[in-house]
């Protein structure tokens, strides 16, 4: 009777493993989840959090258009100016864009938070810019590529995660402006559909 | 004033008819498939035979991506007189095709099959090829029949690459 025992909590143990070995596959924040928050080092040098930023109006945020992006990847770089217009458009309606760059500089020099604040000042965001120096930012949020997009309200809680539109390559051809969309839905009270897009981009370049 | 407005109109007319046969005249250059909607290219996920495809997205500005090319090159020629067939699907972009891609598959001399893609709506296909894949490059789909096998980043050599093929053949 006493090895019975013995055995069944074995096998509760293994399926324990096995449990938990599948669900660690699938890692990163999902739609619903609370995001992790964070403090980083903007372009000014200065760090900040979430709990810094404020929108357009100096209000505290209804929303946070957080977006993984970088200065070396062509996917990012032609989303550049969409993102200058998704902060000047929705910033003022309370969803203010944050940029965090997520690659490791010695992979990507043309990354470096030098490089980051001139490609700020030559773009014009007015918006944060900030570098995941210890590379520990983008992990917890389960970030593969740039450009990524995550929406979260103001309760840091995952609304949308995905693609800025459905057309990196031609913004005039753009037919869904998946982020725009999103923040219409939030703003009236309804969860974004989609909720997850997916989009082609770099790889984020993880220290060796 | 007329006769400027039907000169300029004919003008127009002018450039953009040789600018459509440049156009074409370039995609007869290209020495390789362009495809743009990505259900024309499924098939190449499709095909139920005895037959190892390797297929590779990658891009000429993907710096990992360009580093593990010579795997698939060297793969194709050892393996040519095997059934494994390699296909290269470039997802460079529609205007840098070519200015960019071309020039580089020339350069290069690539022998595997070479392929572009440049359907942009990229949420409604990257599920097609494999849920798992999140939209990095690279990534390499194996399979042949039933059985499949997705890679959802770079070789860090051609030893790796060689032994998921073999667990094919």
């Amino acid at each position: 009777m006493r090895a019975l025992i013995k055995i069944s909590f074995l096998l509760l143990a293994v399926a324990g493993i096995f449990m938990a070995a599948t669900s660690s596959v699938d890692f990163g924040l999902k739609v619903g989840d609370k995001a992790p928050s964070f403090k980083l080092k903007n372009v000014d040098g200065k760090y900040y959090s979430l709990e810094d930023v404020k929108d357009a109006n100096g209000e505290k945020p209804k929303g946070y258009i957080l977006t993984f992006t970088c200065n070396t990847c062509p996917y990012a770089v032609m989303y550049e100016d969409r993102l200058v217009e998704l902060h000047n458009a929705m910033a003022p309606k309370g969803y203010p864009v944050v940029a965090i760059m997520p690659n490791d500089t010695n992979i990507k020099p043309g990354d470096s938070l030098e490089a980051m604040g001139k490609r700020a000042e030559d773009k014009g965001f007015d918006f944060l810019y900030l570098i995941d120096e210890k590379q520990e930012v983008f992990p917890a949020y389960g970030a593969s590529r740039t450009p990524e997009i995550y929406l979260l309200d103001s309760d840091m809680v995952v609304r949308y995660t995905g693609a800025i539109d459905d057309n990196a390559q031609d913004a005039s051809a753009v037919k869904t402006n998946y982020v725009m969309d999103a923040v219409a839905s939030l703003e009236a009270g309804k969860s974004p559909d989609p909720a997850k897009t997916k989009a082609i981009g770099c790889s984020i370049k993880v220290k060796r | 004033m007329q006769d400027t407005a039907r000169n300029t109109i004919i003008a127009i007319l002018f450039i953009v008819s040789t600018s459509v046969v440049f156009a074409q005249a370039s995609q007869e250059k290209a020495p390789f498939l362009i495809v743009e909607k990505y259900d024309d290219l499924a098939y190449i996920f499709e095909q139920n035979n005895d037959t190892t495809y390797v297929i590779n997205f990658w891009a000429t500005w993907c710096g990992p991506c360009v580093k593990e090319l010579p795997y698939f090159e060297t793969l194709h020629k050892q393996y040519k007189d095997q059934k494994v067939k390699v296909l290269l699907v470039s997802l460079d972009f529609k205007r840098q095709i070519e200015r960019k891609l071309i020039p580089f598959v020339k350069k290069r001399q690539l022998q595997a099959e070479v392929i572009a893609l440049t359907d942009g709506d990229y949420n409604s296909w990257i599920d097609k090829v494999d849920t798992d894949w999140g939209g990095a490059i690279p990534i390499t789909v194996v399979y042949k029949g039933n059985k499949r096998k997705f890679h959802g980043e770079e070789f860090s050599n051609y030893e790796d690459l060689e032994n998921l093929v073999k667990q094919f053949l």
